[in-house]
C-alpha cells in the first residue's frame, strides 16, 4: 500500500485491554493546572517500568471545568481495575495534593468507578470533610496553603492500551520530524494519549530477553545499527532510523483514529515506510490493521 | 402530558394533600384520582370533592388555587414533578425522597422537612424550620436541594443531616440551629444566632452578621467547594454574582459549644 507515496505495510498494530481513566485537574492558572498535570502523568510511559501508562488529554477551558477555572484532563491506564485504582490514590495524593491552588476532578461518567477522594481523604487526620452536591460526593481536605478539593469516586473504563505505528526513515532527524508531525496529529484526538515522552518511543521493544528476569528488551529487528548483524533484521536498505508511537485510548475508536491521523501525517512528513508492531495476532484483542487506515 | 387538579374553592378547614404526588397518581384513572381521600379538617373528603381534574399522565402534575391553607403537598414523593401554582401551606415537600416540587408563591412552615433527596424550589418566601427536623427526630433534612427565591423563617436547617439549603433574600434567627452537616448559603441577611449549636455543617453568608461568641475566626481564603456550590446554585437559576463566585471568605469555626467543627463562611468586601 502507498500513502502520499509512502510505503505502509499491509499489517496491524496489536493492542491490549487496560483499564483507563480521566483526570481533570484545575488551578487558578493554566501553569499551575500544567504542573500538576505533568506531575500525575510523569514516569509513565509504559507499564512495563512504570505500572500504568498516562498522558495529558488536552487543555479546559474554563468553562469546560466544573469549578470554572482553567484545566487539564489526562488520561491514566493500568493493565486492571484495581491497579488503575491504586495508581490513581498514589499519583493525584503525591502530584495533585500537592500542586498549589489545584482541585481534582473525575471526566469519565462510567458504569464501573473506583474511590480516590475517599482514600485521599486520611491524609485530612481527621480534619477532613465532605460536602455532597448533585449527587456527587466531594472531600476538602484542609492543607498549609487552604484546601484541597477532590472528587470521592472516578469512573473507570476498559480501554486500548498498546496501539501504535512505526515510522522509518532515512535519518535520525527526517524519521523524528515525521514522528512528530504524527504526534502532533495524534494530539488533536479526544479520548487517546500518547505515553512517551513529546509522544514518542525512540526504544520499541520486544517481549522478553536472552537475560533471565528481564521483561523486555530492545526491538532488535527495528534497530538500524544490527542491520548486519542480526537474521531477522527489518530494517529496509536505506532506512537509518525508526521511531514509534504507542496510543492508550479510553475505547478502540479513539485509538483507530489517532492512528488514522498519524499515519497521514508521517506519511506527509519525511517517512519513508511506516508499519506497526504486534505479536503475531496471539497476545492482544484489539487489531487496528494500516490497511483500514489508508484512504 | 400534564395532570391539573384545580382547587374549587378555598378550604374552610386545614387540608392534608400527601396524595397529591406524581409518583402517587401514576396509574390511576381520572376517576380513581377523584375518589382519592383526604383529610379536610377532622373529616375524610375525596378529591374530586374539593378539586377540578383535567389533563392525564402523573409525570408531571399541577395544582392550581389559593393553596396556604393545603398542607403536604408534595410530601414523601419520589419521582416526577409537582407545581403548585400559588402559595403552598405548612410542610411542603416534607420528607420527599426525589423528584421535583416546585412552588410558584410561599410555602408555610416546615417546607422540606426531614427531605431526603430531590429537588423543592420555592419561588417566594418559606416560613420556619425550613429543612428541619420534626420534635423527637435526631436529624432534619437528608439530602437534595431546597432553594428559596424569597426569604427564609426562623431555624433554617435546623438538625440539618445533608443536603443543600439556599436562600436568595434574608434568613431568619438561628440558621443551622444544632445542625449536623449540609450546606445553608444566605445570600440576602442573616438573622441571629446562625449556627448556634451547630456540629459540622456550614453556613454560607453574603452579608456580614453577628455570630455567637462560640465561634472563632480561622482565616480568609477562597473555599474551592464554594465555587462548585455557588456554580451550581447560578445554573439552578439563583442569582449568583461572579464576586460571590470569586470572592474570599472569612472562616469561622464553631460551634465550640459542640464539636467546633462547622464553619460560618462570611463573604469578605472587595479589595
Amino acid at each position: 500500500m502507498r500513502l502520499h507515496g509512502v510505503e505502509v505495510e499491509d499489517t496491524f498494530a496489536e493492542a491490549f485491554g487496560m483499564w483507563g481513566a480521566r483526570i481533570v485537574v484545575t488551578a487558578d492558572t493554566p501553569a499551575w493546572a500544567q504542573h500538576a498535570a505533568r506531575s500525575l502523568t510523569g514516569f509513565a510511559t509504559s507499564v512495563i517500568g512504570c505500572k500504568c501508562e498516562a498522558g495529558i488529554e488536552r487543555e479546559l477551558d474554563a468553562a469546560e471545568t466544573p469549578d470554572g477555572r482553567p484545566g487539564v484532563s489526562a488520561l491514566l491506564f493500568a493493565p486492571d481495575a484495581e491497579g488503575l485504582g491504586k495508581r490513581l490514590v498514589e499519583r493525584v495524593g503525591m502530584t495533585v495534593l500537592t500542586c498549589p491552588t489545584t482541585a481534582c476532578f473525575n471526566g469519565l461518567e462510567a458504569e464501573d468507578e473506583t474511590d480516590v477522594g475517599g482514600k485521599l481523604r486520611y491524609f485530612g487526620d481527621g480534619w477532613q470533610a465532605s460536602k455532597v452536591l448533585d449527587g456527587k460526593r466531594y472531600w476538602r481536605i484542609p492543607v498549609m496553603e487552604g484546601e484541597f478539593l477532590v472528587e470521592e469516586r472516578f469512573g473507570i473504563v476498559e480501554g486500548v492500551g498498546g496501539g501504535n505505528l512505526i515510522m522509518l526513515a532515512e535519518d535520525a532527524a527526517t524519521a523524528l520530524g515525521a514522528a512528530e508531525a504524527a504526534a502532533a496529529a495524534m494530539r488533536a484526538v479526544d479520548g487517546a494519549i500518547l505515553p512517551f515522552p513529546g509522544g514518542i518511543a525512540r526504544s520499541g521493544s520486544k517481549v522478553g530477553s536472552r537475560y533471565s528476569g528481564q521483561v523486555a528488551s530492545t526491538n532488535h529487528e527495528l534497530c538500524p545499527t544490527l542491520r548486519a548483524q542480526v537474521d531477522d533484521s527489518q530494517v529496509p536498505s536505506g532506512v537509518g532510523s525508526v521511531f514509534e508511537i504507542v496510543i492508550d485510548g479510553l475505547a478502540p475508536e479513539p485509538v483507530r483514529e489517532a492512528m488514522r491521523v498519524g499515519l497521514d501525517a508521517a506519511a506527509r512528513s519525511g517517512a519513508l515506510r511506516i508499519t506497526a508492531g504486534n505479536y503475531g495476532g496471539n497476545l492482544g484483542e484489539h487489531h487496528f490493521h494500516l490497511r483500514e487506515l489508508v484512504p | 402530558m400534564t395532570l391539573t387538579l384545580t382547587l374549587r374553592e378555598a378550604p374552610a378547614a386545614p387540608l392534608r394533600a400527601e396524595a397529591l404526588c406524581p409518583d402517587r397518581l401514576a396509574g390511576l384513572s381520572r376517576a380513581e384520582i377523584e375518589r382519592l381521600e383526604l383529610w379536610h379538617g377532622n373529616r375524610r373528603a375525596t378529591l374530586g370533592e374539593l378539586f377540578a381534574v383535567s389533563g392525564a399522565g402523573a409525570e408531571d402534575v399541577r395544582v392550581v388555587g389559593d393553596l396556604g391553607r393545603v398542607a403536604c403537598l408534595g410530601a414523601g414523593m419520589t419521582g416526577g414533578r409537582l407545581t403548585v401554582e400559588g402559595n403552598a401551606g405548612p410542610h411542603a415537600g416534607a420528607g420527599m425522597g426525589d423528584g421535583e416540587l416546585i412552588v410558584e408563591g410561599d410555602v408555610g412552615d416546615w417546607a422540606g422537612a426531614e427531605m431526603r433527596g430531590g429537588r423543592l424550589i420555592v419561588r417566594g418566601s418559606a416560613g420556619r424550620r425550613l429543612g428541619g427536623a420534626y420534635a423527637g427526630a435526631r436529624a432534619g433534612m437528608h439530602g437534595g436541594e431546597i432553594l428559596v427565591y424569597g426569604d427564609a423563617g426562623e431555624e433554617a436547617g435546623a438538625s440539618l443531616r445533608r443536603g443543600l439549603i439556599a436562600v436568595a433574600g434574608r434568613v431568619g434567627a438561628a440558621a443551622g440551629l444544632s445542625a449536623l452537616a449540609g450546606t445553608i448559603v444566605a445570600f440576602g441577611t442573616i438573622g441571629a444566632h446562625p449556627g448556634a449549636g451547630m456540629r459540622r455543617a456550614s453556613i454560607v453568608a453574603m452579608t456580614t452578621t453577628t455570630l455567637l461568641p462560640t465561634y472563632a475566626p480561622a482565616c480568609t481564603y477562597r473555599p474551592p467547594f464554594l465555587r462548585l456550590c455557588l456554580r451550581r446554585l447560578r445554573a439552578l437559576g439563583l442569582p449568583v454574582t461572579d464576586e460571590q463566585i470569586e470572592g474570599r471568605y472569612t472562616r469561622w469555626s464553631g460551634d465550640s459549644v459542640e464539636l467546633r467543627r462547622g464553619e460560618i463562611l462570611i463573604l469578605e468586601p472587595p479589595r
